[in-house]
C-alpha cells in the first residue's frame, strides 16, 4: 500500500477524526491524503500550537485527534505540549517531518534538526524514528499506546522515509 | 464596567453552557463567581482559548463559548482565519476587549490603540462579528446563544482588575469533569 495512504488508513482505524496540519513539502502526500479521507475533518492550522488547542478541544469534545507538522514545530509549541497537552493528560499523535536529516538540501534545517530529539526526550516525550518505510508497520500499534497513556507522542520521519527530495 | 463586572452579570446566561476560558484572571474570576463543571480553566498557554473551544465545537453539537481576551487573541492572531474557514454554528467566540494585558499589571494592547478586532475578525472572513459595550454584552451573548450561528463577539470594556484566588483545582480533574460534562450534555 502506497505509504500515505497507510498512515491515513492507521489514523482511520484508531478512530482519529480530526487531523490538523501544517504543511511541509515531505508531508503534502499524506496531507492530500487526510484532506481527501471522507471519515477525518481536516483542519489546517496556521500555526502549530494552534493546531494543538484545536486537537485538546477536540478530544475533550469526544473526538480522537492528531497533528501532522514539521520538527521546527517542537521549537514553537514547547510551552503548549507542556502546559496543555502533558499538565491535562491529553492523548496527542504528532506525525512530523523530520527536516535536517541524510540527504536534506537546505543547510537551516539541519539546525532544528540536531535539537529535535534533545527536545523531545527533555519534554519525556515518546518518540519514534522512522527512516525506512517499513518502520511505519509499527505506527498503528503507537498510536493505540499514545491513547493508552495521554501523551503527547511523536513520530519522527526522515527524508528516507519519505523517498528523498527529488533531483538535488 | 471591568472584565469581572461582565463576567459577574454573564454568569446566569452562561451558567449551563460549555465554557472555555482563557488563562489568568478571566479563569479565576469565573472560577470564583460560578464553578462549574462546564467550565473549563485554562491554567496556561496563553492564546488558546479560542483554538481549544474551536476544536469542542467542531467534535460536538452543544453550544460551546469561548471567553478570550484582546491580549490573547493578539497572541495568537491565526486563529481566527482559521475560525472564519472552519465554521462551527455552535461556536460563540467573546474577546473582552479592555485594551490591556490585564492578568500582568494592565500593560496597553494594540487593540486599544488603532487596532480593530472586530475589523480585523471580519477582514479574516468571520460573518457574525458583533462590537458591543460592557453594558449590552448580555443581551448580546443572549441573542448568540439563542441563534445558530457562529458568532465573534467583541465586548469593548475599562481595564482593571480585583483580588482573586488562583486555582488550586487539578487540571486533570478539571479536564475530566468538562469532558463528563460534554457527555452528558449530548445525551
Amino acid at each position: 500500500m502506497d505509504i500515505d495512504k497507510k498512515i491515513v488508513a492507521d489514523f482511520v482505524n484508531n478512530d482519529i477524526e480530526l487531523v490538523t496540519t501544517v504543511p511541509c513539502k515531505q508531508l503534502a502526500g499524506v496531507i492530500d491524503e487526510i484532506d481527501a479521507c471522507k471519515d477525518i475533518y481536516h483542519i489546517p492550522s496556521n500555526k502549530e500550537d494552534e493546531g494543538i488547542g484545536i486537537c485538546a478541544g477536540a478530544f475533550m469534545g469526544g473526538k480522537r485527534s492528531a497533528i501532522i507538522m514539521q520538527n521546527t514545530a517542537i521549537g514553537v509549541t514547547v510551552n503548549t505540549l507542556v502546559t496543555l497537552t502533558q499538565f491535562y493528560r491529553m492523548p496527542l499523535p504528532m506525525l512530523i517531518s523530520y527536516r535536517g536529516e541524510l540527504k536534506e538540501p537546505v543547510a537551516c534545517q539541519v539546525e532544528m534538526a540536531v535539537h529535535t530529539k534533545a527536545l523531545l526526550n527533555q519534554l519525556h516525550i515518546p518518540t519514534y524514528h522512522f527512516h525506512q518505510q517499513s518502520d511505519a508497520e509499527e505506527l498503528d500499534t503507537i498510536l493505540k499506546y499514545t491513547f493508552m497513556c495521554n501523551k503527547p507522542v511523536a513520530i519522527l520521519t526522515d527524508a528516507t522515509f519519505w523517498g528523498g527530495y527529488g533531483d538535488q | 464596567m471591568i472584565r469581572s463586572d461582565i463576567l459577574k452579570e454573564l454568569v446566569p446566561v452562561i451558567s449551563d453552557q460549555l465554557v472555555v476560558c482563557n488563562i489568568g484572571l478571566p479563569s479565576q474570576e469565573l472560577h470564583m463567581l460560578d464553578d462549574q463543571p462546564t467550565n473549563f480553566y485554562m491554567l496556561g498557554t496563553m492564546g488558546l482559548s479560542s483554538s481549544i473551544g474551536l476544536g469542542v465545537a467542531l467534535a460536538q453539537d452543544k453550544k460551546v463559548i469561548s471567553i478570550d481576551g484582546d491580549g490573547s487573541v493578539l497572541t495568537n492572531f491565526g486563529t481566527l482565519p482559521t475560525i472564519a474557514n472552519n465554521v462551527a454554528d455552535n461556536f460563540i467566540l467573546l474577546i473582552i476587549d479592555n485594551g490591556s494585558y490585564g492578568s500582568t499589571g494592565d500593560q496597553p494592547t494594540y487593540a486599544g490603540k488603532k487596532t480593530s478586532l472586530a475589523a480585523v475578525a471580519k477582514a479574516c472572513g468571520c460573518e457574525t462579528v458583533i462590537e458591543c459595550q460592557a453594558e449590552d454584552c448580555v443581551d448580546v451573548m443572549r441573542d448568540a446563544i439563542a441563534g445558530d450561528k457562529m458568532t465573534i463577539i467583541v465586548c469593548k470594556c475599562e481595564s482593571g482588575n480585583i483580588k482573586v484566588p488562583v486555582i488550586t483545582k487539578d487540571p486533570v480533574v478539571i479536564r475530566d469533569r468538562f469532558m463528563t460534562a460534554i457527555r452528558e450534555a449530548n445525551t
